[in-house]
């Protein structure tokens, strides 16, 4: 009884102390933001590239001459991404509000829908007419497009880990039980507000 | 500056807030040609930026603890001080107050920390001195005669305050500060934001530790 007792002490007091968290950000948010806020001046580079080959190399027509780019699949992308966050919400809402089966099923369209993204993407990529190499416009489109798509194959994976964790039962209504999916929220998020502003600027404009 | 992205509803709401721009930027593209929409492009990403800049806070509306029906009587005093927690007129102040008995006194001293260390979550230096000064106090206030209890609480004084008010409902907070020039909090408007947020008696008691030291 006595070693029973014991035993059980030294239980309670293994580990190390609780740490101190401020009651203002969780570090796992804080993480994500100065990710980010790094991801944000990563891209910067890239746009600077663009608009300086179109600004300093002279063009008598943006794209240039022989160029065409595949707007029509391009807006069809983004419609399949920002309905993606639509489904990526309606799963954190519905996690929020202890329904499992909506979060299952948010995340797994969440996932699909970024699958088709980064499908349509590489097969546009194949039909285009112009490689990497081709001058300088074609490496900025590749680059920045190829970063964008990069970035979705991340958020891609950071959804199955959340899809197969939802699936095991993990995550709860209450306070953080949900940052698992909260995360990878905000980071499609901010991969989706990337491709509406890539769209906007190399397709659009 | 409030960060826009706290919660993934808000990263959300960014989401519908930059498809309603793209819009607005195709439809300049498509009516005025592409230099148009690139102008109308570069000024709503600079208006966007200086609008999140500009964006204060939302207005605390805090908390509903005095609407809570209290019958027993309890005077309850909170107590918001950290370098000046152990000052002679603060703890007198305290026991004019708390003397006859009838009267809680919570007193809180936020773990003040450098803004690097607080980012970081380096706190343990910072709330080790908060909790040192604070055991000081208790025990000069418990050898006056006065019943109180203790928290180290968050570096930002006003979100200390309103952390304890939550778990103590205060009829009056004594807030304690060096003289104006030398205090931090005074320079932060401390005393008349907490007058603006906590609708109950604000007291500021001024503690100069260093006339003190001279006069003892």
């Amino acid at each position: 009884m006595e070693a029973a007792a014991i035993e059980h002490g030294h239980d309670e007091h293994h580990g190390p102390p609780t740490a101190n968290v401020s009651s203002r950000v969780d570090s796992r948010l804080l993480g994500i933001y100065i990710f980010i806020a790094s991801e944000i001046m990563l891209f910067g580079s890239f746009f600077t590239a663009l608009f300086f080959v179109r600004v300093v190399v002279p063009h008598e027509s943006w794209p240039p001459p022989g160029y065409h780019l595949p707007v029509f699949m391009a807006l069809l992308n983004t419609i399949i991404l920002v309905t993606s966050s639509f489904s990526m919400h309606w799963a954190l809402q519905s996690i929020k509000r202890n329904h499992r089966a909506g979060l299952i099923a948010g995340l797994s369209l969440t996932f699909l829908l970024g699958l088709t993204f980064l499908l349509i993407q590489m097969r546009e990529y194949s039909r285009l007419g112009f490689g990497p190499g081709s001058d300088a416009f074609a490496s900025t489109f590749f680059g920045l497009t190829g970063l964008h798509g990069a970035h979705v194959f991340v958020g891609l994976n950071l959804l199955a880990f959340a899809l197969v964790r939802s699936i095991r039962g993990h995550y709860g209504p209450e306070g953080h039980d949900h940052l698992g999916v909260e995360i990878p929220g905000i980071y499609w998020h901010f991969v989706d507000v990337m491709w509406i502003v890539v769209f906007t600027v190399v397709y659009v404009i | 500056m409030r960060n826009p992205l706290r919660t993934e509803a808000e990263a959300f709401s960014f989401v519908l807030v930059f498809v309603a721009l793209a819009v607005v930027v195709g439809l300049a593209v498509w009516l005025a040609g592409p230099k148009v929409g690139f102008a109308v492009f570069l000024a709503l990403t600079i208006g966007i930026g200086v609008g999140l800049f500009l964006k204060s806070d939302p207005k605390v509306t805090e908390p509903a603890v005095w609407d809570r029906h209290r019958p027993d009587g309890v005077n309850r005093i909170l107590v918001i001080a950290n370098e000046t927690v152990a000052g002679t007129a603060l703890r007198d102040e305290v026991v004019s107050r708390a003397r006859d008995g009838a009267s809680e006194v919570l007193v809180v001293t936020p773990a003040l920390n450098s803004r690097i260390r607080h980012w970081t979550s380096d706190e343990d230096g910072a709330r080790a001195q908060a909790q040192d000064r604070l055991e000081a106090s208790l025990a000069s206030l418990g050898a006056s005669g006065v019943r109180a209890k203790g928290q180290v609480g968050d570096d930002d004084p006003l979100q200390a305050i309103g952390d304890a008010l939550r778990t103590f409902p205060a009829d009056e907070i004594i807030v304690s500060t060096h003289p104006p020039g030398r205090s931090n909090w005074l320079e932060r408007d401390l005393v008349g934001r907490a007058r603006e947020t906590y609708p109950c008696k604000i007291t500021h008691v001024v503690v100069d530790l260093e006339a003190e030291r001279e006069a003892s």
